[in-house]
């Protein structure tokens, strides 16, 4: 069986364009009706990333910025694999995350908020998943900080995370968030998902399995991309 | 009760934020810290085909261009070929193309620009040529889920393509077409909300 087109997106589980609590969407939301497209070549293909792209220690970010020593911060691993809506690993995937320094400031030149920058942490890493969809990634527990929505909005502790999948039309953009955190259901970020499994999802538990002792804790994160047909009959996808 | 089907439900999207540069292109972030930064060279030097450059600005509803948006294009090669296994003529594919591209703005005007080859037609379903085009996927702040949609050319046979004909509205397909702005320069400029609403692709 050839694989075919990908399972549409359930864009009743996805967030919506406009969601006037999180304000800046209201200038940045189409009104419109987006055009619903069968997939074509240019839809079930996309960019392929190797080895030679990337290094070793892109995904470990306690040591590939640091300068004088280890960043300040809860040690943790972020773990798990990238799944299709199948259940099947995606190997040789691009896994690309950033993230806040524990103080909750990010390295970035438009970031002005008082938190101190860590001269040890630069705060992204990317990865390719292994032959069974798997990632992992060292870094610090991020911080959380307040932005301007509400006067007193605070982003709840996350991880920004990119995934490719080997079509262009699973790209994919998430943040992974922290187990028990109570910043999650004030935030009116997470609350443009309109289906609270949804949310949960992007919740990763502490994996007391995957910590070492002694050194740091882990949390696992499982990132789901669109899945796709088999074809079970002849449906003409290249027209040949 | 009917037995359960099981399957995955994809991850939910969430915004890209202001600072997804320091995930993504970290040199406009203002750091320095991978040997490589993806997406900055689309064609390769060695790729055959029309040199061109594609320059534009993302517009919010009140016209005012959005500066902190990331862009990714992806492209065929100038035989209408893509670098991947499932295009049935990959091995022609030109040496060195890599179709896609991370494309960033200027932090003061949200100009953007990149250089690449233009692509050739590509064989579309049911054997339906697609004109010549770019797929472009944009994520921002306040952007809770990419945004798909193509470009096209102006000086191109528009004509037949069947992507561009399923827009209802036929003057809404001006806004999938990049102005020819001098010979290689092409401008196209992508309206998220208000009058001339680019066109969206729910792909």
């Amino acid at each position: 069986m050839k694989p075919a087109e990908f399972y549409q997106r359930d864009r009743t589980w996805q967030p919506p364009a406009l969601t006037p609590d999180y304000k800046t969407s209201v200038p940045r939301s189409p009104r419109l009706a987006m055009l619903s497209l069968q997939g074509s070549m240019s839809e079930i293909t996309g960019p392929t990333f190797g080895h030679s792209h990337i290094d070793p220690i892109d995904n470990d970010l306690i040591r590939n910025y640091a300068k004088t020593g280890d960043p300040v911060g809860e040690r943790i691993i972020v773990h798990g694999r990238v799944l299709d809506e199948n259940g099947r690993g995606i190997p040789n995937t691009l896994v690309e995350i950033w993230q806040a320094n524990a103080g909750g400031r990010y390295r970035h030149k438009k970031d002005t908020y008082l938190a101190p920058i860590d001269p040890n942490f630069g705060g992204c890493g990317r990865t390719l998943t292994d032959d069974q969809g798997h990632y992992y990634f060292r870094t610090v527990k991020p911080g959380a900080y307040p932005w301007r929505n509400w006067v007193n909005n605070w982003r709840p502790a996350h991880i920004h995370v990119s995934v490719f999948g080997t079509s262009f039309s699973q790209r994919l953009i998430t943040q992974m968030y922290f187990e028990g955190d109570p910043l999650i259901h004030k935030c009116p970020i997470v609350a443009t998902i309109p289906d609270p499994r949804a949310i949960d999802q992007l919740i990763a538990p502490l994996d007391m399995n995957a910590a070492i002792p002694l050194d740091c804790l882990a949390y696992k994160f499982d990132i789901v991309l669109r899945g796709r047909r088999s074809t079970l009959f002849e449906n003409r996808l290249e027209g040949n | 009760m009917a037995q359960p089907l099981n399957y995955l439900k994809e991850s939910a999207s969430q915004t890209a934020g202001p600072y997804v540069h320091i995930g993504l292109a970290p040199g406009a972030a203002g750091f320095d810290i991978y040997r490589t930064q993806l997406g900055e060279d689309i064609a390769g030097p060695d790729a055959p085909g029309e040199r061109i450059r594609v320059e534009g600005v993302v517009l919010d509803g009140t016209g005012a261009p959005v500066k902190d948006v990331l862009l990714e294009v992806w492209q065929a090669d100038a035989a209408g070929i893509y670098p991947h296994a499932e295009d049935p003529r990959v091995a022609d594919c030109a040496p060195g193309f890599r179709g896609w591209g991370r494309v960033i703005t200027d932090f003061d005007t949200g100009l953007w620009s990149f250089d690449t080859v233009k692509p050739g037609p590509v064989t579309g379903r049911n054997g339906r040529m697609m004109a010549p085009h770019v797929s472009f996927w944009l994520v921002a702040r306040g952007i809770n889920i990419g945004l798909n949609t193509r470009m096209y050319f102006e000086d191109e046979d528009n004509s037949a393509d069947p992507v561009l004909n399923l827009v209802e509205q036929a003057p809404r397909r001006e806004t999938l077409l990049a102005r020819k702005v001098s010979p290689g320069l092409y401008r196209f400029d992508i309206r998220l909300q208000g009058e001339d609403e680019t066109v969206f692709l729910d792909i």
